[in-house]
């Protein structure tokens, strides 16, 4: 967009400061939501919203590391599924038993990232069918743990995370712990990404993984480590999602592609080499306000889905157009 | 890694690529009849009930073809699954019943088909969208306008149509024939004309095709229009075996990722360029001969379904595993 006002004779002069286009999209969402419901800009209606959009958020921070890689992370909303099913099969309404399984579902996520991070290493296949086969597989086994119909509550202990609030803050009220967890995943891996040599070498095996490797990088060893934090982000996605929603297997169903979407909405590139986190946080806050902003509007759900595809494909046109225009 | 001095003799001995299918599909057969007398059930080893298993897997044959097309050009198509809903629900409510209506019915599944293929293709070529984001927003796009049209089984198919699903001439169901000739025909485009060659040459190395004299956007455009027009026909085909068109049948079946992973397993590769239609038809052979060991074998459908995701994995990693190249 800033593409017009680089020609040569205003180059040198006033120059807009480059600002990701995903958050003028956020601002202009939250501009609307709030006309068409004052009551937005009430703690109530801006924390309900953070707090629901926080599994898509910390789910995309993690999914930028795969993309940025270069690959693609489908299995995650699977490992959503299965940490939902199979906390409540584990807990089995025994609020002592979270301390332990909350953990195991961390420990979960972990390890089904570092297996499809090996299954793309290793066995050479490409992420986009290891992580479909992981998809099926993991869904299956959430379907298999419990028999193809979940039972039973999680106990209020483990939904702590998901629905609980802090009360009395100045300010705002109240913050849903939700949100904080939120703020501190998300910072973290922004963090991991943007100022440590981590962050840097994922960046370097996305865009050339050959010279990343003549350069000395560990490709694989980093590569495994981009699936497991993404493994382990959807693992806390379905910590909180377990906290406010029900149990169901199919909680976790349709999550991979909006993450994709989140990312990509924040500038990431497919295929790897440029992307970044906190671009991800704004662009899963724009999906979930366009949601909003559609909920508002009374719009059903099959117009949601036309939308979201719509402004999928327009966001990255969009990118494409600026990159041919900048040429780089 | 190294500059080879002297081209290495490629063409003679033993190319495990090419034959890869072929031991993977013996292996299949192998693991069916060994199943079969295992259990005690020599009755699924005869000729009718292969083809009945054969029948079982028409429409993700008829789909996988064209998706065979796609990824050639190292594009993909996730839009099919919804495309065949739309098209099975446009045809039923087309004909609804009057034999008359049949011809404007087929024309306009292959139209809606080729239009949806069309716009995939200026997308992908002409708009440099990443194809897996264009398919995935055009997938939702469809599957939004339809479900917000029609939310159970519309229309409905004439005897006359039926023909083409129960079909038989002598022993082959007609089903299976009109495969069979897709197949044949689609080997021969592939094979033998100008255009199959510069398929194999923009999935190589588009550049490359482009300095060449290849128009390209031309070759991706008409390579997805080919695609979706498959998919449209395996629509028309569902259309005739369910006696009526539903919105659900294509998601359920699951007929995008799927067609992908027979695509993938016959070995074609996902980055284009190298691969054939009778890998692709090998593939699904492999799919249909797998469910048919888990059915003879009467394992549990959840867990069938986490074999399968391994079972996607094993193959693909079966070829993929020499391969040196670095992927992601």
């Amino acid at each position: 967009m800033t593409g017009k006002d680089d020609t040569p004779g205003r180059r040198k002069g006033m120059r807009l400061p480059q600002i990701n286009p995903v958050w003028i999209l956020l601002a202009a969402l939250v501009v609307a939501i709030i006309f068409m419901n004052p009551r937005f800009v009430e703690p109530t209606g801006y924390m309900n919203f953070l707090k629901r959009a926080a599994p898509l958020a910390i789910l995309a921070a993690g999914q930028v590391y795969v993309i940025v890689s270069g690959g693609f992370d489908l299995s995650v909303g699977s490992i959503i599924t299965l940490v939902v099913v199979g906390s409540s099969m584990l807990t089995n309404n025994d609020p002592t038993a979270t301390y332990w399984v909350i953990p195991l579902m961390l420990g979960i996520g972990l390890g089904a990232g570092a297996v499809n991070g090996l299954i793309v290493c290793f066995l050479r296949v490409p992420s986009l069918i290891a992580t479909l086969g992981m998809m099926i597989t993991l869904n299956g086994l959430a379907f298999l743990w419990s028999g193809g119909a979940p039972r039973g509550y999680l106990p209020d202990t483990f939904r702590f995370f998901g629905r609980e609030l802090i009360r009395d803050v100045p300010l705002v009220r109240f913050i849903p712990i939700s949100v904080i967890v939120l703020v501190v995943v998300v910072g973290l891996l922004a963090w991991l990404m943007h100022r440590t040599n981590l962050g840097r070498h994922v960046h370097a095996i996305g865009d050339n993984p050959l010279a990343a490797r003549l350069a000395g990088v560990h490709v694989n060893r980093v590569r495994i480590t981009a699936f497991m934090i993404s493994g382990l982000s959807a693992a806390i996605a379905g910590i909180l999602l377990g906290g406010f929603a029900g149990v169901s297997t199919d909680v976790g169903t349709g999550y991979e592609l909006q993450a994709i979407t989140a990312a990509v909405l924040g500038g990431a590139q497919l295929l790897g080499g440029r992307g970044s986190v906190p671009a991800a946080l704004g662009g899963a806050l724009a999906l979930t306000a366009i949601f909003t902003l559609l909920n508002v509007l009374g719009l059903p759900q099959p117009v949601r889905q036309v939308v979201q595809g719509l402004i999928l494909i327009a966001a990255v046109a969009l990118a494409m157009h600026r990159r041919k225009l900048t040429g780089t | 890694m190294s500059v080879a001095e002297t081209p290495k003799p490629r063409e003679t001995g033993f190319r495990f690529e090419r034959w890869a299918p072929l031991i993977l599909l013996i292996g299949a057969f192998a693991i069916y009849v060994i199943v079969a007398l295992a259990t005690d059930q020599a009755q699924y080893l005869t000729f009718d009930n292969l083809i009945a298993i054969l029948g079982r897997s028409i429409a993700l044959g008829i789909t996988a073809i064209g998706q065979t097309f796609v990824i050639l050009v190292a594009s993909i198509d996730l839009s099919v699954a919804s495309l065949i809903s739309a098209t099975a629900v446009l045809a039923s409510v087309v004909m609804d019943g009057s034999t008359a209506m049949i011809l404007p019915a087929v024309l306009a599944a292959i139209a809606l088909g080729g239009l949806v293929g069309l716009c995939n293709g200026v997308m992908v070529s002409s708009l440099n969208v990443n194809p897996l984001i264009a398919t995935l927003g055009m997938s939702l796009i469809i599957q939004g306008c339809l479900s917000a049209f029609v939310s159970n089984f519309a229309g409905s198919v004439p005897e006359s149509f039926q023909i083409f699903a129960y079909g038989e001439i002598g022993p082959f169901p007609l089903a299976l024939l009109f495969l069979t000739g897709l197949a044949v025909l689609a080997w021969a485009v592939l094979r033998f004309t100008k255009f199959g060659s510069d398929i194999y040459a923009v999935g190589g190395n588009e550049e490359a095709a482009r300095f060449a004299g290849i128009k390209t956007g031309r070759i991706v455009i008409l390579s997805h229009v080919i695609c979706s027009v498959c998919a449209s026909i395996a629509g028309l085909y569902l259309a005739s075996r369910l006696r009526s068109g539903a919105p659900w049948i294509g998601s359920d079946g699951v007929y995008d990722l799927e067609s992908i992973a027979v695509v993938v397993i016959g070995g074609t590769v996902l980055a284009g360029g190298r691969g054939g239609i009778w890998g692709t038809m090998a593939g699904m052979l492999i799919f249909s001969l797998i469910d048919s060991v888990f059915n003879i074998a009467g394992v549990d459908s959840f867990a069938k379904q986490v074999l399968r995701g391994i079972i996607i994995i094993a193959a693909v990693a079966f070829y993929a595993i020499r391969s040196k190249r670095i992927v992601a």
